[in-house]
């Protein structure tokens, strides 16, 4: 028996033209449990793809050891056999199958190539007992909680005769109910000799409940810390995560700050799919013309659901709060509510939310400002060419006419054909969500120089970001968002990675 | 395979199919001029034209469906009880024209407003909402009579015998006339009006359109209304075709509409599509029939073997072309 179940040694992992894990080494002690933390982006979720065989042996460099035994997974299924499950964020249960039925997907218990119902249901009942799971097993995985779901994924894992268990993220759809229960859950199988690794952005938690951690940064790995020993506190973490290389250049900007465009007021959001849940709570925000403000958050902070259910209510229910735009309340009920009042918000999926990918670039740039190009339902085609032309010249489009093919477009070429779009309608506040994600270094340059164009003209801005040192280098001033609450406004001066961090990590008091 | 280089001119992605289509159809037409005496004669394709106007008439209105993503199952049936309901109400009550066919733009317009309304509203498949007006209407056929009734009335029967003398000898049908009007009308309004860029908008990218604050529900309606009405203007020239009302008219008419908007360019998933490319496909299904009643050995069901092979052939000529466009 070696004391460490798992060294990872080593580790490169390289996407075209970028390495997301460079030499990283992680080794986890037998029946411990194991924390990994990180910023967004900062490789996490990547070195848990290359322990479980997502990303097959070859195509990453380093070494494996799990049981003093070198491992080459080549896929999930390898890696499961060997003991390793994997928990990600996105649950991976088919919904309309029961729960006996989903604990045993894939490892089903059979009798001569026919499924033995009773025993299924036997013990699947078992295992759900064990995960203190009180549900009838031939319930339907659909009528149960996200809470209950995350613990069929904990039975599945078990039914698999489970070594080391990698949950990402377990507790960030959960609320504080369900997320207590799961981490007793996680010291009770860390008591019956199973070793967890869980991933969270929690700092709370992982103080609560880690016994060791792992810093990550910038596909690094920067240290290794035992909680007990080296006395870690969520501050000691914190200063291990920041600190990114401020390698990206950001072009010089002095902001003419003026009157308030826009402000929200106690703006409370709950979740469609989980009843009673909420996403962005209390949350009050200004924004003032010519000026560029960030949010900072964490994955599932909400910093996408506030943007997206400020603008017309494209997320979420029970929407309240107030928003005013120039000092005058307004009711925003729909997206064209929205872009009237001046407000334009570029999506963080621009494949899948912001373009029309098999259209060209001028209808792109056209399609939602299309009223001021057109009389009576009728289009001026003549005019939409020759916006089309400007926004190519203007923006710096790279392609060889605006009747190319947006999804031939490079991710910074096609960000600008979606700031070309918004700049279109005549904004007056512009939301940016990850403006600059999936965009090389000039591409970005060129963005932020865009961005503070549009400040200069006078428009609010607001960035959200995963990236702090874009938000210390491109915003005047910086909201930080934690579980849907705004826990803190940091004006550029003052505003440091450890102070944001700090903030973007406050759990509820 | 962005572009097609052809001498020193690239044609753009987009208008490959169409392009393709307009090619086949001219290589059909010199082949059929080669093989068969009598062929090679513009009164050939002019009889393409008045053998298929309703299909092209139903044809254009299934283009609009289709390229917001959707499709319309029950245009066939839409068509059936149009001629049904023309030649009851001319036969019978003896009503005039002039009421009958308002009335019958009127019902098949509502069906497809109905139709598009419960798509949009519940957020439900077209194809099963479809599905559903097409047996209804079908259905209703039989409730205005089992039997075919031959319609006498006079404004009908002449507008079926008219015949317009173009140049040298060449002539067309009223029903052309008409069709080609339907043509250049829908060719206008989904090129040049916001309610045509929303079709392509909602059928690219639904969730994108959602996002942009276009009216994406209103105009899903709207496209399965202009469905309705064409299906309904495609009965009315069936009737003066046929000079008959029938429950039995247009069985399977649907799936050589849907045959003819794919061969013609326009990608099943939406978004991308013409209205000459539906023409197009239109003329290439009328003229295998041609081909093959001029090969006269060759039973009639060949048709079918032909539309079917090029269906497949164009089906992944679409997923080659959409393929380096998507990701």
């Amino acid at each position: 028996m070696t004391e460490h179940i798992l060294r990872m040694s080593g580790i490169t992992k390289t996407f075209p033209g970028v390495k997301a894990l460079q030499d990283v080494n992680l080794s986890v002690r037998r029946g411990e449990i194991h924390a990994i933390c990180g910023e967004n982006g900062a490789g996490k979720s990547t070195l848990m793809k290359v322990l479980s065989g997502v990303y097959p042996y070859g195509e990453y460099e380093g070494e494996i050891l799990f049981e003093g035994e070198r491992c080459e997974f080549g896929s999930i299924r390898d890696s499961e056999r060997a003991g390793i499950v994997i928990i990600h964020q996105e649950l991976a249960l088919s919904p309309q199958l029961s729960i006996a039925e989903n604990v045993f997907l894939g490892n089903e218990r059979a009798k001569r190539g026919l499924i033995d119902w009773n025993r299924t249901n036997y013990e699947a009942a078992e295992l759900m007992r064990r995960v203190g799971l009180d549900e009838n097993p031939t319930t339907a995985i659909a009528d149960i909680g996200v809470g209950k779901q995350q613990l069929v994924e904990i039975a599945k894992a078990l039914a698999k005769e489970v070594k080391l268990l990698i949950l990402d993220e377990p507790t960030a759809a959960l609320n504080d109910d369900d997320s207590a229960h799961l981490l007793d859950l996680l010291r009770g199988l860390r008591d019956e000799g199973i070793t967890c690794v869980i991933i969270s952005h929690k700092l709370n938690e992982v103080t609560a409940i880690a016994d060791s951690v792992t810093i990550i940064r910038d596909g690094r790995t920067i240290e290794t810390l035992d909680m007990a020993k080296d006395h870690v506190t969520e501050d000691r973490i914190i200063a291990g995560m920041v600190g990114r290389a401020l390698d990206n250049r950001f072009p010089p900007h002095e902001p003419t700050i003026g009157g308030e465009a826009l402000r929200i007021e106690d703006w409370t959001v709950y979740s469609p799919s989980q009843p009673g849940r909420k996403v962005v709570d209390g949350a009050s925000l200004t924004l003032r013309r010519g000026e560029i403000v960030g949010l900072a958050g964490l994955m599932g902070a909400g910093r996408t659901e506030l943007a997206m259910s400020v603008f017309g209510r494209t997320y979420g229910v029970n929407i309240s709060g107030k928003i005013f735009k120039d000092g005058k309340p307004v009711e925003i009920r729909n997206v064209q509510d929205a872009i009237r009042h001046g407000l334009a918000y570029a999506t963080e999926d621009r494949k899948r939310y912001g373009l029309n990918l098999i259209e060209d670039i001028k209808r792109n740039i056209s399609a939602a400002g299309l009223q001021g190009l057109a009389k009576r339902g009728w289009v001026n085609e003549y005019e939409e060419y020759k916006v089309a032309e400007e926004f190519h010249k203007s923006m710096n489009i790279k392609a060889p006419s605006v009747d190319s093919v947006v999804g031939k477009l490079s991710g910074g070429n096609q960000q600008k054909v979606v700031l070309s779009k918004w700049i279109l309608t005549e904004p007056d506040v512009l939301i940016l969500d990850e403006p600059t994600r999936g965009i090389d270094v000039g591409a970005k340059y060129e963005i932020y120089t865009i961005i503070n164009r549009l400040a200069d003209e006078g428009k609010a801005v607001l960035v959200i970001s995963s990236e702090l040192p874009e938000l210390l280098g491109l915003c005047d001033r910086v909201y930080t968002l934690s579980e849907g609450r705004i826990t803190g406004e940091v004006p550029r001066r003052e505003a440091t990675q450890e102070r944001l961090m700090h903030l973007m990590t406050k759990g509820q008091e | 395979m962005s572009t097609l280089t052809l001498g020193r001119g690239r044609v753009p992605a987009k208008y490959l199919p169409v392009l393709v289509t307009g090619c086949l159809f001219v290589a059909m037409f010199a082949a059929g001029g080669i093989r068969y005496e009598g062929f090679a004669s513009g009164q050939v394709v002019l009889n393409v034209f008045i053998d298929n106007a309703f299909l092209l008439v139903v044809a254009i209105g299934l283009t609009f469906v289709i390229l917001t993503g959707g499709i319309d199952l029950s245009v066939g049936s839409v068509v059936a009880l149009s001629t049904m309901i023309a030649a009851a109400l001319m036969e019978g009550p003896g009503w005039p024209p002039y009421l009958v066919i308002p009335l019958v733009l009127a019902v098949g317009s509502g069906l497809g407003l109905v139709m598009g309304y419960v798509v949009h509203a519940f957020d439900i498949q077209p194809f099963i909402v479809t599905l559903a007006g097409m047996f209804l209407a079908r259905g209703l056929c039989y409730t205005i009579g089992t039997d075919s009734i031959p319609i006498a009335d006079p404004a009908f029967t002449v507008f079926a015998q008219t015949r317009i003398d173009l140049f040298a000898d060449l002539w067309i049908s009223p029903s052309v006339v008409i069709a080609v009007v339907v043509v250049l009308v829908a060719a206008y309004v989904l090129h040049y009006t916001r309610f045509g860029r929303t079709v392509y908008a909602a059928g690219g990218n639904e969730q994108s359109a959602l996002l942009m604050g276009l009216p994406v529900g209103r105009t899903k309606i709207a496209v399965y209304t202009i469905s309705g009405f064409c299906s309904a203007l495609g009965g009315l020239l069936l009737s003066f075709y046929m000079l008959s009302g029938y429950g039995l008219h247009a069985v399977g008419m649907e799936l050589d509409a849907i045959a003819a908007v794919v061969i013609g360019g326009t990608l099943l998933t939406g978004g991308s599509g013409f209205l000459l490319g539906t023409v197009l496909g239109v003329l290439v299904l009328g003229l295998i029939q041609t081909i093959i009643s001029f090969e006269g050995t060759l039973l009639s069901w060949w048709t079918k073997i032909f539309i079917g092979m090029l269906l497949f052939v164009f089906i992944v000529l679409q997923r080659l072309f959409s393929g380096g466009s998507r990701r």
